[in-house]
């Protein structure tokens, strides 16, 4: 009697670690080479443009009234359903003119020669180096790119307007009310705004990906050179090294990519 | 029992008004929704992922995108099984919109039934919808 127990624990202890083994060993023969799926990868377009810090450079010896600027401006807000808004305090811009004593206010003075006095100076975004707004911004809905592209995540913003507070050349814009019915042609490449959000220029981030020029770059005949500031054979630098620039506000130490040449 | 007819006729209320949502929607009940494929989306068989993966995290991986195109700037997507997506929501012909055409028969079907309302489309352009003749 006391044999035949001692055979049934013997082999009901067996048993047990049979059955206990056998999803220990389904676990490794799963996790083994075969049959696993191929893992799905992202990168960037292959035809994308890229660069360390990208930079532009405006030749204002080429524009002489607002009328010349006016192509610019619609070629970059038409691309990106930028509503045409006329109260003042409502108006979006991602790119507009304006007068040297406003553009380049530490360099102003009442002597200043006719044709720079009466010149309207394209301003957009600078895309800074040390940007105000990314600091202020409480979300991070705003940020700089590795490539030095100061961005906007728009499904992160939450309208607090600190980046336009903080902002010292007045580049961002608030959607007060809704961007859409202000939209004369909607553009389907690129999502409009909606109220409560806080825009600007993008660098055409969206353009680069794909592998062409900014909006306005392509629009300017020439007049605007882009490229990347970082590479000392690229386009911009060249034209960086063979004429004087000037920058908006450089003594605040932000350190913006758009440079003028007046 | 005293009163026994008012309490009764009480309890006979009570139950009345406490069904009367199931009396309300009483033959009403529909079944769940089926989002209609559009010919394009039928033709390629599979999306950026199998279809029960699909189904139950399709906003995972929409929020994922998201981040990974407006902040990496990596807006490819490739399966590992030989096909590249655009990773966009309404630009483009192999964006989402760029194969499921028809907002209404697909999108909304679901999320109407499910009551969500998703802001997608406060800012982002969906396609326009074809009439029904344009597709015979």
């Amino acid at each position: 009697m006391g044999n035949s127990r001692r055979s049934f624990l013997k082999v009901a202890g067996i048993t047990a670690l049979g059955i206990g083994t056998k999803p220990v060993l389904d676990v490794f023969a799963a996790s083994g080479g075969h049959g696993a799926e191929p893992k799905p990868e992202v990168s960037q377009n292959e035809e994308a443009l890229t660069a360390k810090r990208w930079g532009m450079v405006i030749d204002t010896r080429k524009f002489h009234s607002a009328e010349d600027l006016d192509p610019i401006i619609e070629a970059c807000h038409k691309i990106h359903n930028v509503p045409e808004l006329t109260e003042p305090r409502h108006k979006i811009m991602w790119l507009w003119g304006d007068e040297y004593k406003h553009v380049f206010t530490h360099r102003e003075h009442e002597l200043i020669n006719d044709r720079i006095k009466h010149l309207p100076f394209l301003v957009l975004c600078n895309h800074c180096e040390k940007p105000a707004c990314v600091r202020a911004c409480p979300t991070k809905a705003t940020f700089k790119r590795d490539d030095g592209i100061v961005l906007m995540d728009f499904h992160r913003c939450i309208g607090c307007r600190f980046c336009m507070a903080a902002c010292p050349y007045g580049s961002r814009s608030f959607n007060f009310r809704d961007p859409r019915p202000f939209i004369k042609e909607e553009n389907k490449e690129f999502p409009t705004r909606m109220k409560g959000v806080v825009e600007k220029c993008n660098f055409c981030a969206e353009r680069l990906a794909v592998g062409k020029m900014p909006a306005c770059v392509e629009a300017s005949n020439g007049a605007i050179t882009f490229g990347d500031l970082d590479d000392s054979e690229s386009e911009v630098r060249e034209v960086l090294r063979t004429n004087y620039t000037i920058r908006r506000k450089p003594d605040l130490g932000a350190g913006p990519s758009v440079y003028y040449i007046v | 029992m005293y009163d026994k007819n008012k309490i009764v006729a009480g309890l006979v209320i009570f139950v009345a008004i406490v069904t009367l949502p199931f009396w309300y929607n009483l033959g009403k009940a529909t079944s769940a929704p089926e989002p209609k494929l559009s010919e394009k989306a039928k033709a390629a068989k599979e999306c950026v992922v199998p279809k029960v993966d699909m189904k139950s995290e399709h906003m995972q991986i929409l929020d994922l995108w998201r981040d990974t195109v407006v902040r990496d700037a990596n807006r490819a997507y490739n399966t590992g099984k030989g096909k590249t997506f655009n990773m966009s929501l309404s630009t483009g012909e192999d964006s989402c919109m760029g194969c499921h055409e028809n907002k209404a028969e697909f999108c909304d079907k679901c999320h109407n039934y499910a009551s969500v309302d998703p802001y997608c489309w406060d800012c982002h352009i969906a396609p326009k919808e074809k009439k029904p003749e344009e597709n015979k």
